[in-house]
Order: structure tokens, then C-alpha cells, then sequence
């Protein structure tokens, strides 16, 4: 099969998703000409024209509205934050409009719409450009939360957030861009909701999130050195979360590591955590372990970011404390 | 004050009809919150009838509209069902909402009522994108979005205008100046007296209008709408208004706001303005009033009946409508 890169295979589902649905449109930050921050949306403009891939005023609560409004009127407006932590500035249109128009209307709405944006640390951008946000948006009912960590993965999960009716915060991660993989050239999807054993292994269950995945399964191949043979899940949805893969895999294994790159507190760990206690908490080993960044803001100096960020050392070691 | 001389007799009863109801329906509802009769909170239109009625009468059936927290009058205005509207208030089953939104998110999409908000200044936005289908669309529909004084004060106020005017979108942004955001007197909130002016920095035509006059308000809605229809853009009108109450039912309003300057505006109230204007004109005797006025009332009994005597939801409903297709998180 074909090995194409994250941004590629994004593009794709982007690209596929528009000629299949001219109700398909983008709106963002510098997306048409320049094609997005992360390149992402380049060359889409010149195949759809500017009235479907449309630049904005740098206006997050007016670029996430405008999707809402549009998205009422039936439209399937797929909106970019150009980095999660801008999210902040739309989150009343996100939080007390988009997840609740339909609730609140009494089920006569739909929120059609999607917004793509990224997050995580890695390049030194600092408190304002590396955050790992998903769960503000898990905590708010309404929305759902894909984060893949594939190029398989994000172009079948892109295409899925766009036929949702629901609306869909779509997070990808700024080191994943370049990241290599294989993608058929047949059309398939990824239903929102439905986890991926990334490696199986019978001694610990390894759930971790976006590039955090990738982190883990290196991890994995070091334990496995050592004997310890690890199943890495990867949820690629946190809302709606596949609860019953992640316990039919705790269920096997009796241990379970969740590795996240968002702080530790409130993380959406704590979450995973809660349901294997309350529905598999006679099938553990040991106590869950939770992998996940410092309580701080993303420092700037790499060696500051990669202290308070997750990496193999600290998943390993994290494992083999279940290990005694 | 708008002379009402382009406008058609029936459209001109009309107003007054659609006027009367907003009135009666609020008075009703201020009643029955008063007796105990309706939860949660709700913030009465009373004296500003003739924006939602002016503006509203200057769209067709398949325009779109997005009111505010104070929206009862505006989703009057285009159409909604009084007897759906009272249920909601009453919490039922058979409300608008199903007893999930309330007083403060009455919608009916069919309508072209895209609902309304209980966060100041979050519609604007939101209209920017309906407007924004119509234009992809090519149909010539547009958006209206009312808003208060207070919400011109937000980021996404400013986020909206300054996006609808760059991509010339067919909204028309209507201010319902009522000179208080919630108790603060409009001079303590901004440094300007006239809204409209802040058009200006956006690019795009800003009026100022009576609204106590429901022509007035017309006529000047009117050209903005067909502006944006032609493909001109939008337009931001601020209506001067007043409410009669307080910002919610339990408020009197007398904290902030002196008794004069209330007794001077209920002087002004845009019922009794438009009802003088159809005697004068001969439009209408006051026996045709009160028949209309007499229907109405009959009208809003009914709603009130209707919601007093339906179900409640079931319990086990606060769980549905969260997401499309049953997903029960």
C-alpha cells in the first residue's frame, strides 16, 4: 500500500468529502492562498475556488458562529482554529452554542459542522501555541472529540466528521503532520467512536491519544525486550469513547497505562481511568497508572517542554511500576 | 415618525395585530410567572413591540431570524405558534423545546426563527452564518439578528459586523437600544449615544431609528433588507427603545431608572402610537381595534389553556436530543 504523510491524508479527506458534498465548505485563518499554517489546506483553494475555501478575519468567535449559522441552514461547514489554544476565544459559539443548539431547541437543530484544529508540544511554541485541550470539549455534552494519530486514521475520520449530523471538534497534533503511513487509494472510513488496537499484547494495555500513540508503541517494542508484551490502544475518538475495546482489553491484560499529553489533572485519563474501575475493577492486576504532562502551562525551552511532556522513558517506567 | 403612506392597510392592521399580540402574550406570562405558575426566569419585551414587529414585517416567510435572552417578541414577530411558545414557558412536553430550552431558546427552524441566545452578543456570529448559506446558496434570503445595547459591547459583536461586511453578507444586524444593558444606563456602558456610528468602522451603512414606531422601523429595515437581498451587504440599525419592565420579571427597575423617564417612554408606547396613527388615517375605528385586540386575547387564553393542560416530559426525555441519531453519552 501506498505510504502517504498525516497532512496528505487529511488533505485528501478534505479534498474527497467537497466533491462528494457541495453543501462541503472550509472557513479559516490564512487557509486559502497560503494554505494553512500547517499546509494542510494548500491547493484546495485553486480546485474549489474562494467561495469554499474561505479566508477569515483573524476572528475565532465569528469564524466558529458563521459555521453554526450555516451549518442550521443545512450546510457542512468545516471550520479551522488554526491552534486549539485559540479555542479559548470562541468558546462561548463552541461551548454554549454549537453543543447545545440542538438540546436546547428540543432535537429540531443540527450542528452539522466541524472544527479542525491542532494542539501539543514539541517545537517550542510556547504557553499560547502547545496546549492538549480535548478535554474542555469531552466535558461538554453536544460535541464529539476525534484525535487520530494516523494517516489512515485522520483522512477516514475527517470524512466521517463531515457526514456527522453531530457536531465534531476534530483535533490533530502539529508533529503528526509529516508523520508517514499507509493509506489505500480505494475510499473506506473510520466511524467515529470505534477504538484501534495499534499493537496487541497480552501483559498491559497501553491507551494513549494522538502522537502520544506513536510514543507508545516505541515504548511497547522496549518492553518487549524485557519480556513485558504491551497492547497499545489508541481510542481515536475520546467522545463517543469505546469504552467496551478498552475493557475487553483490561479484561486480558489486568493492567492499564493511559498516556496522554494534556495535564495529568482533569486529564481525560482521570475519565478512562473511572470506567475500568467502575466496570473492570475486578479484572486488575494493579493499580491504573496514568502517564500524562505536568500541572504547567507548555514551557518554551526544550528542555523544559520535555520534562513536563510524556516521553518512552516515562511510559516505560510508568509500566514497569505495575511490574513491581 | 414614519407616515405609513407606502404601506398597504393590511400590512399596516397587521403590525398592529402582531403588536397586540406580543403585548398580551407577555402581560399573560408576566401574570402567570408572577403567580408561580411558570419556572425559571423571564425577561418581558414589553414596550419594545414595534422593533420586533417593524423589523420582522420587513422579511418574507423564508428569511431567517435570530433573537436574544429578551426574544419573545421577536419570534412573535415572525410567526411563531403562541400556543407551542406558552407551553415551552409552562415547561411541557409540547413546547417549542420540549421543555429543554425555556423562555430564553425558542426556535423554529421551519420559520426561519433560528432561536435565541441567553449569552449577550452570541447571535450575531451565528447569523453571519445562515447569511452566509443563503449567499452560497444564491437565493436572495437573508438573516436579521436583533440584539440589546449591552451586546454591542462584546467581541463577537464587532468579530460579526466586521465579517459580514467583508464578505457582504445579507444580514441586518437591528440593535434594541433600551438604553439599559440589564441595570447600567447606556451612558455608563459606552462613551457613545448613538450605536449606529460604530457601523462606520466596519464599512457599512448605520441608521438610527424611532423604535417606538413600528413604520419607522419598517420602512428603514426594509431598504436595509433589500439592500442585502441586491447582494449590498449588510447594515446595522439601532432602534432607540424602552422597556417597560425590569430586566427580568421580580425587577421592578426602579433601582436604576426614574419614575418620570418611565411614565415619559410608557407615553410613548408604540401600541398606543400606531393605534392613534390608524384612527388618524382612518385605517381603522377603535371597534376594529378592539375586535382585533379581543381575538388575540382569545388567542393567547387558548395558549395559556393549552399549556397549562399538556403533559410534562417524561424524566427519562432529559437524555434524548443531546446528539442526532440516539447517541446517549
Amino acid at each position: 500500500m501506498r505510504e502517504i504523510t498525516y497532512r496528505e491524508a487529511l488533505r485528501e479527506g478534505l479534498q474527497e468529502e467537497m466533491r462528494r458534498d457541495e453543501r462541503v465548505f472550509l472557513l479559516g485563518e490564512d487557509i486559502a492562498e497560503f494554505g494553512g499554517t500547517y499546509k494542510v489546506t494548500e491547493g484546495l483553494l485553486a480546485e474549489f475556488g474562494p467561495e469554499r475555501v474561505r479566508n477569515t478575519p483573524i476572528s475565532e468567535t465569528a469564524i466558529v458562529g458563521a459555521a453554526l449559522g450555516a451549518a442550521l441552514l443545512g450546510m457542512r461547514p468545516v471550520a479551522e482554529l488554526m491552534y486549539i489554544d485559540f479555542s479559548a476565544v470562541a468558546m462561548d459559539q463552541i461551548v454554549n452554542q454549537i453543543a447545545k443548539i440542538r438540546y436546547m431547541f428540543g432535537g429540531k437543530a443540527k450542528a452539522s459542522l466541524v472544527i479542525r484544529t491542532q494542539g501539543g508540544a514539541g517545537r517550542s511554541s510556547g504557553p499560547h501555541h502547545a496546549q492538549s485541550l480535548e478535554t474542555w470539549f469531552c466535558h461538554t455534552p453536544g460535541l464529539m472529540v476525534a484525535m487520530p494519530s494516523t494517516p489512515y486514521d485522520v483522512k477516514g475520520l475527517i470524512k466521517s466528521s463531515i457526514r456527522s449530523d453531530n457536531p465534531v471538534i476534530f483535533i490533530e497534533h502539529k508533529l503528526l503532520y509529516n508523520e508517514k503511513g499507509p493509506v489505500p487509494e480505494e475510499e473506506y472510513l473510520v466511524p467515529i467512536g470505534k477504538a484501534d488496537i495499534k499493537r496487541e499484547g497480552g501483559d498491559v494495555t497501553l491507551v494513549a491519544t494522538s502522537r502520544m500513540v506513536l510514543r507508545a508503541l516505541k515504548a511497547a517494542e522496549a518492553l518487549a525486550e524485557d519480556g513485558i508484551e504491551a497492547e497499545v490502544l489508541d481510542p481515536r475518538s475520546l467522545v463517543p469513547l469505546d469504552e467496551d475495546a478498552i475493557l475487553q482489553s483490561v479484561k486480558k491484560t489486568g493492567r492499564l497505562v493511559i498516556i496522554h499529553e494534556a495535564v495529568k489533572r482533569g486529564g481525560y485519563g482521570a475519565e478512562i481511568q473511572a470506567v475500568v474501575s467502575e466496570k473492570a475493577f475486578d479484572y486488575l492486576d494493579a493499580p491504573i497508572k496514568r502517564v500524562a504532562a505536568a500541572n504547567t502551562p507548555v514551557p518554551f525551552a526544550p528542555t523544559l517542554e520535555n520534562f513536563v511532556i510524556p516521553d518512552e522513558r516515562d511510559i516505560i517506567k510508568g509500566v514497569k511500576e505495575l511490574f513491581g | 415618525m414614519g407616515k405609513g403612506k407606502r404601506v398597504s392597510k393590511e400590512k399596516l392592521i397587521d403590525m398592529y395585530r402582531n403588536m397586540a399580540r406580543i403585548r398580551f402574550f407577555e402581560e399573560r406570562a408576566v401574570e402567570l410567572f408572577l403567580q408561580g405558575q411558570l419556572p425559571g426566569f423571564l425577561h418581558s419585551s414589553i414596550g419594545q413591540e414595534a422593533v420586533a414587529v417593524g423589523a420582522c414585517s420587513a422579511l418574507r416567510d423564508d428569511d431567517y431570524m435570530i433573537s436574544t435572552h429578551r426574544g419573545h417578541g421577536d419570534i412573535i414577530a415572525k410567526g411563531a405558534r403562541v400556543d407551542g411558545m406558552m407551553a415551552e414557558l409552562f415547561a411541557k412536553k409540547t413546547g417549542y423545546c420540549k421543555g429543554k430550552g425555556g423562555s430564553m431558546h425558542i426556535a423554529d427552524l421551519d420559520l426561519g426563527i433560528l432561536g435565541a441566545t441567553g449569552i449577550v452578543g452570541s447571535g450575531p456570529p451565528i447569523a453571519n452564518g445562515a447569511a452566509l448559506a443563503c449567499q452560497l446558496r444564491g437565493t436572495d434570503q437573508v438573516c436579521l439578528c436583533f440584539f440589546g445595547d449591552g451586546a454591542t459591547n462584546t467581541g463577537s459583536f464587532h468579530e460579526a459586523l466586521n465579517l459580514a461586511a467583508v464578505w457582504d453578507l445579507p444580514v441586518i444586524f437591528v440593535c434594541q437600544n433600551n438604553l439599559y444593558a440589564e441595570s447600567t444606563p447606556q451612558a455608563s456602558h459606552q462613551k457613545i449615544p448613538d450605536i449606529s456610528i460604530r457601523a462606520k468602522s466596519y464599512g457599512i451603512p448605520g441608521l438610527v431609528v424611532d423604535g417606538n414606531d413600528v413604520v419607522a422601523v419598517y420602512e428603514i429595515v426594509d431598504r436595509a433588507v433589500e439592500r442585502a437581498r441586491r447582494g449590498g451587504g449588510p447594515s446595522l440599525i439601532e432602534c432607540k427603545t424602552y422597556r417597560f419592565l425590569g430586566h427580568y420579571v421580580g425587577d421592578p427597575g426602579t433601582a436604576y431608572r426614574k419614575k418620570e423617564e418611565v411614565e415619559q417612554w410608557r407615553e410613548k408606547d408604540p401600541l398606543l402610537v400606531h393605534r392613534k396613527r390608524l384612527l388618524t388615517m382612518g385605517m381603522a375605528a377603535d371597534e376594529d381595534l378592539e375586535k382585533i385586540d379581543g381575538g388575540i386575547q382569545r388567542e393567547i387564553e387558548e395558549a395559556v389553556a393549552f399549556g397549562q393542560s399538556s403533559p410534562d416530559p417524561q424524566p427519562e426525555e432529559a437524555l434524548e436530543d443531546v446528539y442526532v441519531n440516539g447517541y446517549i453519552p
